[in-house]
């Protein structure tokens, strides 16, 4: 079959580091192929060189057989390549349509004629199933309706050829699921699709081939259905990877944290948490699984003191913190790694050493009398750096934005687990992240468990979940309908729990 | 504005001092084009820096003098902005708390009757207090209600106006409807010796408490863990607040410290430059003064001052531009210019890049591949 684009021997160098070296990529028309790569393998700036907003150092690239120089993202888009970038490019307060036609409005006189362009985004969504409503506000539709924008816009624009760049990192399973028929109407439709992740799942159930990266290099190309994951897995991190989590059974002991008919309100004012009870025991990981809003978010802040509680209390170590303010919460034994690690987990303008210090500035040795030590700052950040395996550029001095999401989420398990928290809420600890880190971050969890401490891992990932708990309590509309032992349940059983279809006595 | 390592410290600073030179190439070309030479105005601008007329070997101490009493209100009314802005905070009252801290001190000056070293010292914190208490109100709307900050104080400029215009005239009393009574000397900043030696500048003991003001805002931000909250609040309060940090309380504390900087300046003009309260017909522009200082300052300590010594001298130099035949609005053109460079930050930053050519090219994709997590 025909390759449809060929990048050949292709090497980009940024200083320090060689991002491409001699990667060649073949992709076959009307395929789904997967670049795979472990975050920093340089798949994205593969991508970049295809879409023109790199030039490589030496290499060429083929679209269609013929040789292109593909100078900026607008040659790209002529030769038919079109990008779906993982943050979304979108104006919030336009609706559907008048974001896809943005910068090619099609006129009718001196207006812009809005309706002739909503019937054809309508027709697109049609055609490739994507049920998009042309005139809704992109702030009024929920993220994978926001996705599915961004591939209207490049179908709109007559792309043949779609990058998808970590799709379904910011999706809900059922997201993911419509996301997968998707791409395979595309592909049916003879587009072409090249698909970045590191997510070895989605690449063995859409993807007809993969290409990995490693470190820059190029690793292989296999057929899907000819490799299995773990072998990919270890084709992408240069070793072999556990995907279960290794760990002796549970010796749960007293109850450090007690959640009492806690009654939570959402953003809207209704009760987002109704009636929650639970307890959490030293030595026991207890994980809370759930479909995206339904109370998590609003218990996780309960609990921490972000949001006010209605009524019911919040026990720690036999301690009534219902009402104390969040600095209170975590002198008593607290301690959590918040959901979005960007909003809440960092100050991304400030340095990875003084975001080592965000509970704990105002402390000896951090401050004395008021006055910062930046010595000690600088030193505790160099400890834990060494300690959790950080990689940041220039150590403790580095942008907290610049580091990778892995690096970020380590740093922040690194200053939570050095607080050393009784009781420990540890949401989404993994999102977005790629094996090697994953790995990385279930073990530390687990060996804080075997230290003694209770944790109460909320997370969407059902594999996270049944891997890393060893009770797992099952959260829908705010209520827990069951809790059970994680050994003795499996995915279909939670799947009907989270759905609301089943209950199990608490 | 984030402390990011060697790399963009040198940026930071690069952006400003571009700006600057900017600034100056285009005052200098509107010049030309009224048909006068830019060497006149760069000698005047020498001169007020230095006191040396190059052009005629003359020397002046007095310029020196000027330059500094030009300075000192919008260094303060810069740090006032900048302080709140590091907390994410968008003061534009520093003008209404400035009047505040002239007519407090004003109360102060012409109300009681102590001797100079305990006088001026009652002058200045009163001036501050008021400023601060000023600059509380605002801060607590935003900190309670959610009120921008933006709205209020644009609004408590003109009552700061008006509330100063009313208790001159009305309470403390005015014979002419412009100024109270002259202020005993006790309460006066003025020096004759200050005077002296600037050839009868109106140099006045009014830069002392502006060193301090710049040395605290620096020592609060940079060395303290309170200001150390406040930046973080000011970069992201959603991670102060879960980190414990009362967000609120900082909002208030911010104004009210922003507030009292810009009440300092109240006080110093008043008792320094000028020896009585003022009614004043509208507002003199050292709070927009300020909002442009902290600007091409960064809103960090050291730049603010040399920002505030900048535009200080584009406003001493003007009468020396006049007698050169040159406009004096050509300072105001050359402030408005440096002001709008450095807004075109991102755009200052590519021509540096350039300038510096292939390598440097590199090193700004880099960076975005970094941000793209490459």
């Amino acid at each position: 079959m025909a390759y449809i684009i060929e990048m050949l021997n292709i090497t980009k160098d940024f200083p320090g580091i060689r991002a491409n070296d001699d990667v060649t990529l073949q992709v076959e028309k009307g395929a789904i192929h997967a670049l795979l790569g472990e975050n920093g393998a340089g798949k994205s700036t593969l991508m970049s060189i295809l879409f023109g907003l790199y030039q490589p150092e030496s290499g060429r690239i083929k679209v269609r057989g013929q040789e292109v120089k593909v100078t900026d993202p607008n040659v790209a888009n002529e030769l038919g390549i079109g990008m779906v970038h993982q943050h979304f490019k979108l104006v919030h307060n336009f609706t559907v349509t008048e974001n896809i036609i943005l910068g090619l409005e099609p006129r009718k006189g001196l207006a812009v004629d809005i309706d002739s362009a909503s019937k054809k985004v309508a027709e697109l969504s049609k055609l490739y199933g994507l049920a998009v409503d042309p005139h809704a506000k992109i702030e009024d539709i929920s993220v994978g309706m926001q996705q599915r924008v961004e591939i209207l816009k490049m179908l709109y624009r007559d792309a043949e050829i779609l990058i998808f760049d970590e799709p379904t990192a910011v999706l809900t399973p059922q997201e993911i699921r419509e996301l997968i028929a998707i791409m395979r109407r595309l592909v049916e439709e003879g587009k072409t699709i090249l698909l970045i992740t590191h997510k070895l799942k989605e690449i063995k159930e859409v993807a007809d081939r993969c290409t990995v990266l490693r470190r820059g290099k190029l690793i292989g190309t296999v057929e899907v259905k000819d490799a299995s994951e773990a072998a990919m897995a270890e084709m992408m991190v240069g070793r072999e990877v556990s995907f279960s989590v290794d760990k002796a059974a549970a010796k749960p002991g007293d109850t450090v944290l007690e959640i009492k008919e806690l009654c939570v309100k959402n953003a809207k004012g209704l009760l987002g948490v109704k009636n929650l009870s639970i307890e959490l025991r030293r030595g026991e990981i207890l994980g809370l699984c759930g479909i995206d809003g339904n109370g998590q978010t609003e218990l996780i802040q309960a609990l921490t003191g972000l949001t006010k509680i209605e009524s019911g209390s919040v026990l720690v170590r036999g301690e009534d913190v219902t009402n104390l303010p969040v600095r209170q919460r975590l002198d008593r034994g607290l301690g959590h790694i918040p959901e979005d690690r960007h909003r809440h987990g960092l100050v991304l303008d400030f340095r990875l050493d003084e975001n080592m210090v965000l509970h704990t500035y105002g402390k000896p040795p951090f401050a004395r009398y008021g006055i910062l030590d930046f010595e000690a700052i600088r030193k505790n950040a160099e400890r834990l750096i060494e300690e959790f395996d950080v990689r940041a550029g220039k150590g403790p001095a580095t942008a907290a934005r610049s580091m990778s999401g892995g690096n970020q989420q380590k740093a922040i398990l690194a200053r939570e687990i050095d607080r050393s928290p009784e009781a420990f809420i540890i949401a989404q600890p993994t999102r977005g992240l790629d094996v090697g880190a994953i790995e990385y971050i279930h073990k530390r969890i687990v060996a804080e468990r075997d230290k003694g401490k209770a944790i109460l891992l909320v997370s969407l990932e059902l594999d996270e979940i049944l891997d890393v708990s060893d009770r797992i309590a099952v959260i829908y509309g705010g209520e827990i309908v069951g809790v059970v032992d994680a050994k003795e349940t499996d995915e279909n059983e939670l799947g009907l729990m989270m759905s609301g279809s089943l209950r199990k006595a608490v | 504005m984030a402390d990011t390592g060697a790399g963009s410290k040198s940026r930071k600073v690069l952006v400003p001092l571009a700006a600057v030179a900017l600034g100056f190439v285009l005052g200098s070309l509107v010049i030309l084009i009224t048909g006068r030479s830019p060497l006149l105005m760069f000698n005047a601008i020498i001169q007020g820096i230095t006191g040396f007329n190059i052009m005629s070997g003359s020397f002046n101490p007095r310029h020196i003098g000027e330059l500094v009493v030009q300075s000192m209100p919008i260094i303060l009314t810069g740090l006032c902005v900048g302080f709140a802005f590091r907390t994410g905070l968008f003061n534009i009252g520093a003008e209404g708390q400035l009047m505040m801290g002239a007519l407090a001190a004003t109360a102060v000056a012409l109300t009681v009757r102590a001797p100079a070293a305990i006088h001026v010292p009652l002058i200045l914190l009163a001036g501050m207090a008021a400023g601060g208490l000023w600059g509380a109100i605002p801060g607590y709307f935003k900190a309670r209600f959610n009120v921008h900050e933006v709205v209020v104080t644009i609004m408590l400029n003109y009552t700061a106006l008006h509330v100063n215009n009313y208790t001159i005239l009305n309470v403390f009393g005015s014979v002419d409807r412009v100024k109270t009574a002259e202020f005993p000397a006790s309460a006066l900043l003025r020096s004759p010796f200050l005077a002296s030696v600037t050839n009868g500048s109106r140099l006045n003991w009014g830069f002392i408490p502006v060193v301090l003001a710049v040395l605290s805002f620096w020592f609060i931000l940079e060395k303290t863990s309170f200001g150390y909250s406040l930046r973080a609040v000011g970069f992201n309060k959603d991670a102060a607040k879960y980190a414990g940090m009362k967000v609120e309380r900082n909002v208030v504390l911010s104004m009210i410290i922003a507030g009292a900087f810009a009440g300092l300046a109240g006080a110093v003009i008043t008792t320094g430059t000028f020896s009585f309260g003022r009614a004043l017909p509208a507002a003199e522009g050292y709070g927009f003064d300020g909002i442009a200082v902290a600007l091409v300052g960064m809103n960090h300590a050291p730049g603010i001052l040399l920002a505030g010594l900048l535009f200080g001298v584009l406003k001493s130099a003007g009468p020396l531009m006049q007698s050169a035949g040159i406009p004096r609005e050509i300072g105001g053109i050359i402030q408005a210019s440096i002001v709008m460079f450095v807004a075109m930050k991102l755009g200052i930053e590519r021509l540096l890049m350039m300038a510096r050519g292939r390598k440097a090219k590199a090193a700004l994709e880099a960076a975005g591949a970094e941000e793209a997590g490459v």
